[in-house]
């Protein structure tokens, strides 16, 4: 495992995942002194303060949603979906990449990985509960949702209806948030016991011992935790593809032109992993600079990660063209209507071009490894594609459902500053759930950065000994 | 395995070593030298460090497969009983035991049972939670999370005693070695 003859720079050859010169010791005092300062860094009150305040946005949005109902949202027949489903598929496809780094690049054995898993584990789940808002809210009464989308044995002897995409999104989307929990404890359990024995403060202490199930380090325990991870990562990795699939059925599984095409699951999936490898570069480009982790979060990461980016932005570029090839081919009017609607005679055509732009012309500035390697560059086309893939749900719900069939049920939509708020609302609730994990937890793995360190894997001198390897 | 413990309170003898490297060579050592009540502790997983000292274990993917199993019965089961007896609809003219339509949340109550029993079985085979342990009584033990490594050979060991496997952990180029209490 150790010796390689890939050539330098190659993307297989093993990358220097943590600077020259760290130890176990040097790499705990850094890890755990973003935790037990006394000097918190100026610009986390700044972004904590926004996410703050956009919190109390979405609880008077919501409040509003609970007083007035959800006629206060711009959605209306025949755009029945509009922000609410937009921005849930939006969340959900940020989450993606967090799983994808943990999951499948450790099957893959892509050690670059750990220095970044554990902050974009904790970007999956808070981008899960953000996109739960929206479905829960949607609903009007969220008290009465739980025997509609839930099955349990009520007094009115009702179940819901297994042969609805919709039932299949709340099982994958509830697996994959409580997975992704379990995955993430999993893996904070070792640090919560380093930072349980660094912590001076009696109630530190006692907090992070609590957390940390008092696990001590054992090699037996050790053992059984790898057997653990791989297999939970071995879970998560088909669970991941599933998700975005199942939420694209519910719009390949309808009849709709626009979102009645078999190309929707890879397509999604595709789309969630580009979007969220942009998401996670735009929170850790200022995290790193703010808490110094040029040396564990190194230039190599941003550029793997904007290859990514790249890979995955170029299948949901072939998406687009599928879409607009099968909606010639197909021969159909409506199909054909649609096309020629969404991108050239429809009211919105602009967000059409826009998503292209966002998606597709700007992200081809990561081909030069100058501008991959250029942190301004990288952080800006990040916030392109964070627009762009939010048009392009804008672009598959919104343009597909104000004009279908017949023309006389069609309408334009326009969304509402409760839209706005709610959805501007939930930034700020992630912006704040993020920031207050990196105040109070690891955000970096670090016993596994550890095991990237010379001389942690050592080699067996005994070979005679033992029987089992 | 009957051989009483040299003191009763006493729970073993801890030995600390500075790399991931002395402490592998160091289970080893204790392995041929016939120890079987040992235990090590490190910041990281070391591969083979449990092996070293005689332990292999094959039960977690038991579990998870069979927790696995349970998810894909259970959930194929309650969208069968849901759907086809307690409340037959037909909606869209579908069948009621529409088996592809029934694939997508069987195949998210499998991960699901198989993850959490994942987590479940290695919380319960590692006897956690636990927040008090003797080897926590060692003073320098707290190193053992952040860059220490640790060797531990429990009291009751048959080969245990106290001034003989003290000089044969010294000898393992351990820094210190220190007795510990239950």
């Amino acid at each position: 495992m150790e010796k390689t003859s890939f050539p330098e720079n190659d993307f297989r050859a093993p990358v220097p995942v943590v600077g020259a010169g760290q130890t176990n010791t040097s790499l705990t005092d850094k890890l755990t002194s973003i935790v037990f300062t006394k000097h918190t860094p100026l610009q986390w009150f700044a972004f904590m303060g926004v996410g703050f305040i956009l919190v109390m946005v979405l609880l008077l949005a919501l409040t509003n949603l609970l007083l007035k109902g959800i006629g206060i949202w711009g959605n209306n027949i025949p755009v029945g979906w509009a922000f609410d489903i937009i921005n849930f598929v939006w969340w959900i496809g940020i989450g993606h990449a967090g799983t994808l780094i943990s999951a499948i690049l450790l099957l893959f054995r892509q050690d670059w990985r750990m220095s970044i898993s554990r902050s974009a584990e904790a970007m999956t789940i808070f981008a899960v509960i953000c996109a739960a808002m929206f479905p829960i809210f949607h609903t009007g009464r969220p008290w009465l949702a739980i025997y509609w989308l839930l099955p349990y044995p009520n007094t009115m002897a009702l179940w819901p209806n297994f042969r609805s995409p919709l039932i299949w999104d709340v099982f994958a989307v509830s697996t994959y948030a409580t997975v992704s929990i379990v995955f993430w404890f999993t893996g904070l359990i070792p640090d919560l016991a380093t930072f349980r024995d660094r912590a001076t403060a009696p109630w530190q202490k006692k907090i992070y011992g609590m957390l940390a199930l008092g696990w001590r380090g054992s090699a037996k325990h050790w053992y059984r935790y790898e057997n653990a991870s791989l297999l939970l990562a071995g879970l998560s990795a088909p669970l991941v593809l599933s998700v975005h699939t199942v939420v694209s059925f519910d719009f390949a599984v309808a009849v709709l032109p626009g979102w009645h095409a078999t190309i929707f699951p890879p397509y999604f999936v595709a789309g969630a992993v580009y979007a969220g490898f942009a998401m996670v570069l735009t929170l850790l480009i200022p995290l790193r600079k703010m808490y110094g982790l040029e040396n564990i979060i190194t230039m190599h990461h941003i550029e793997n990660m904007a290859k990514v980016m790249l890979v995955t932005g170029m299948i949901v570029v072939y998406g687009y063209a599928c879409e607009a090839f099968f909606g010639w081919y197909s021969g159909n009017t409506y199909e054909r209507f649609m096309l020629i609607n969404r991108t050239w005679s429809g009211p919105m055509a602009w967000s059409y071009w826009m998503l292209l732009l966002c998606n597709f012309i700007v992200p081809q500035l990561m081909w030069s490894k100058k501008f991959r390697r250029h942190l301004g560059v990288v952080f800006l086309v990040c916030m392109f594609v964070n627009v762009g893939m939010w048009l392009e749900r804008f672009v598959i719900i919104v343009t597909s459902l104000h004009r279908d069939f017949i023309p006389s049920s069609w309408q334009m939509y326009y969304p509402t500053r409760w839209d706005f708020m709610t959805f501007f609302g939930t930034i700020g609730l992630f912006l704040t759930l993020m920031f207050l994990f990196v105040r109070v937890m690891p955000m970096i793995a670090i016993f596994e950065v550890k095991t990237l360190l010379p001389g942690a894997n050592p080699k067996p001198t005994a070979p005679s000994e033992g029987g089992s390897h | 395995m009957s051989h009483g413990p040299a003191t009763p309170e006493r729970y073993g003898l801890l030995a600390e070593f500075e790399s991931a490297q002395t402490l592998l060579d160091a289970a080893h050592e204790v392995r041929k030298a016939g120890y079987t009540k040992t235990d090590a502790f490190s910041p990281a997983p070391i591969h083979g460090l449990a092996e070293a000292l005689g332990f292999e274990e094959h039960i977690i993917p038991k579990v998870v497969l069979t927790g696995g199993l349970m998810g894909l019965i259970g959930g194929y089961g309650l969208e069968y009983w849901t759907s086809v007896i307690a409340m037959p609809q037909n909606i869209g003219g579908r069948p009621y035991h529409a088996w592809v339509a029934f694939i997508p949340p069987a195949y998210e109550t499998t991960i699901l049972l198989a993850a959490l029993s994942c987590f479940g079985s290695l919380i319960f085979l590692c006897g956690l939670p636990r927040p008090y342990h003797p080897v926590f009584n060692a003073p320098r033990f707290s190193m053992a999370t952040s860059d220490r490594f640790f060797l531990l050979v429990k009291a009751k060991d048959p080969k245990f005693s106290l001034d003989g496997t003290k000089s044969f952990l010294s000898g393992l180029k351990a820094r210190e070695v220190v007795s510990i209490d239950e």
